[in-house]
């Protein structure tokens, strides 16, 4: 299974990329697999504060809904806009087209209490 | 007859099973002077013929047949004898939610001209297949917008109809949501105090066009106002006096909803009813109710199916923004043959003529001494009229006197306004029911109108 090194995880399967203050969100490669396909993604306005582990949107899958949940607290400085159409790309590319968000991290510190990928396997498999 | 299916034995049985000796074990927890201990007092059983004429004699003490001039909500509109004989259709009858669209394309298909009709009535994007009535359609627009907003608050204009205001009240509490009622002046929102009590907590505003005085407001304002905040605009509308106003959508709604008993469904002491709901495009997958959509099957046939079901409670569970799995399928397949009747020139023949005969009974009433408008400002179908006796004691007086049920007492809904009679309009009420409604207000005040003199 998929699990990059360089990235943070969440128990809830989110992944997490830092550049700098800057933090990316998706969803793992497991999440994507154990939800099947993708139809429909909510996600928070540009400019929303979210909160570490409170959720900030939901996905939608056929036979399933699950709330997102946002690894760091930050403010939403970019949204994925390619999803509105073609939410699946996030079965595809879990990792690379089918991020969601992006944020403006408020406190570093909670990044060091993310899983990482070794940590993260081992909780899937 | 009984209709309980279990014997003694299988009684006997299951009480065994579940360790308790006598049925009234089972009672125990409830205090002995709570208990009914002696059989209910019910006359004996009748047959059949002896109910029949029993119920006949009963229901000859209602009063029907009234000259009716009251709304609020609901109106007395002509009913073409197509839309009950082609409702009264079997396969539309015994119509429930269609999951199985090989077997319900009938049904499927009625309630996707139902939701075009909602569109075109009210210029929104999206119309699901119908709500129980408009109060909790106004009350399900509510919670869409406190879901979709993740706010808890809401502002409602004291000019919503009071029992729309009473069901969205019902329907959110215990989830502890801030309801903020924006009072009127002279009979419309008062648009300072609303702005003043909208705030960026704020899911939605909610104002009904025509107003429950019958008014026209400005609620183009109360759309700016909430969307400076973010939150979404809910406008409640009639669909009769929809005809000849600006589109929901085109003042700015996010959310219009509606009842839509004036579409070709009778008075039916009131109910059952029918609530309709549409949305802007973003909004659809936050929407209650079914969804029927038109597709195509693998050989390129058109067919209907239930759509976007990632919505629904069923699946988005605690996290759907609605509990509704149903619709008002019998109630909407009459307005869907109601308005394919009328069309859109017809519809607003009939809001046209209703409007016209409000202006002339206007013009009646407020020639009489004593009576006055309650309020001044523009109005379609229906207006309140200042009465010198009390609103309550004129209603009954004509109801008993002369078969005319005159107007809705709007002191029953707002303190103070006993002398406030709410008087509607339909295409039904013909020039000499104006006259004779003119001539009975006349004559059962005169009294009264004499001794102040």
């Amino acid at each position: 299974m998929d699990i990059p090194a360089g990235l943070k995880y969440t128990k809830e399967h989110e992944w997490l990329k830092v550049e700098g203050k800057t933090a990316t969100v998706g969803i793992t490669e497991y999440a994507q697999g154990e939800l099947g396909d993708i139809v429909f993604v909510e996600l928070p306005a540009q400019g929303t504060v979210v909160k570490a582990m409170q959720s900030f949107g939901t996905i939608e899958a056929v036979k399933a809904v699950s709330d997102l949940f946002s690894p760091v607290s930050g403010k939403v400085i970019e949204v994925n806009p390619g999803l509105e159409d073609d939410p699946m790309i996030i079965n595809r590319e879990p990792y690379g087209g089918g991020w969601m968000i992006k944020l403006e991290i408020s406190n570093m510190e909670e990044v060091d209490k993310l899983l990482t990928a070794d940590s993260y396997r081992k909780l899937v498999e | 007859m009984s209709y309980i299916p279990n014997t003694d034995e299988d009684r006997r049985r299951m009480l065994e099973k579940i360790g308790v000796g006598r049925i009234d074990d089972l009672l125990r927890p409830i205090p002995k002077n709570l208990q009914m201990k002696s059989a209910l007092d019910l006359p004996e059983p009748l047959s059949e013929l002896a109910l029949m004429q029993e119920i006949e004699k009963i229901s000859r003490d209602n009063k029907s047949g009234l000259t009716i001039f009251a709304g609020g909500g609901v109106y007395d509109h002509f009913i073409p004898a197509a839309v009950e004989t082609i409702t009264g259709r079997p396969e539309f009858v015994t119509a429930y939610t269609p999951y199985q669209a090989e077997v319900a394309q009938g049904t499927l298909q009625v309630i996707y001209e139902f939701q075009s009709h909602i569109c075109r009535l009210t210029g929104m994007d999206a119309a699901n297949a119908s709500m129980y009535d408009g109060a909790s359609a106004a009350a399900e627009a509510a919670s869409l917008s406190l879901g979709k907003t993740r706010r808890s608050k809401i502002v409602v204009s004291e000019t919503v109809n009071p029992l729309f205001r009473e069901v969205i009240g019902t329907y959110l509490s215990g989830r502890d949501i801030d309801i903020v009622v924006a009072p009127h002046k002279d009979g419309t929102t008062d648009f300072n105090r609303l702005e003043a009590a909208v705030d960026d907590n704020t899911a939605c505003v909610i104002l009904a066009q025509p107003n429950f005085f019958g008014l026209i407001e400005d609620i183009e304002i109360g759309a700016e106002i909430v969307h400076k905040v973010g939150g979404h605009f809910v406008a409640v509308i009639d669909p009769i006096a929809a005809a000849v106003l600006k589109t929901p959508a085109d003042c700015g709604a996010d959310i219009a909803v509606g009842e839509g008993q004036p579409l070709g469904i009778p008075l039916n002491f009131g109910g059952p009813l029918l609530g309709f709901f549409a949305v802007k495009q973003e909004l659809v997958r936050f929407m209650p109710g079914r969804l029927a959509a038109r597709t195509e099957d693998e050989d390129g046939h058109p067919g209907f199916v239930l759509t976007l079901q990632t919505r629904e409670q069923h699946i988005r569970r605690e996290k759907a923004t609605s509990n509704i799995c149903t619709n008002q399928a019998l109630c909407a397949t009459m307005a869907t043959v109601y308005l394919s009747l009328m069309g859109r020139h017809g519809l607003k023949r009939v809001a046209l003529l209703s409007m016209e005969r409000a202006h002339q009974a206007a013009a009646e009433i407020f020639g009489l001494p004593s009576f006055e408008p309650y309020f001044k400002g523009g109005f379609v179908r229906e207006f309140a009229v200042r009465t010198p006796i009390p609103a309550k004691e004129l209603i009954e007086k004509m109801i008993d006197k002369r078969g005319i049920l005159p107007g809705v007492n709007l002191g029953r809904f707002y303190p103070g306004m006993d002398d406030a009679l709410l008087v509607a309009f339909t295409e039904k009420r013909t020039e000499s029911d104006i006259k004779s409604l003119g001539a009975a207000l006349k004559e059962f005040t005169a009294d009264a109108v004499l001794s102040k003199m």
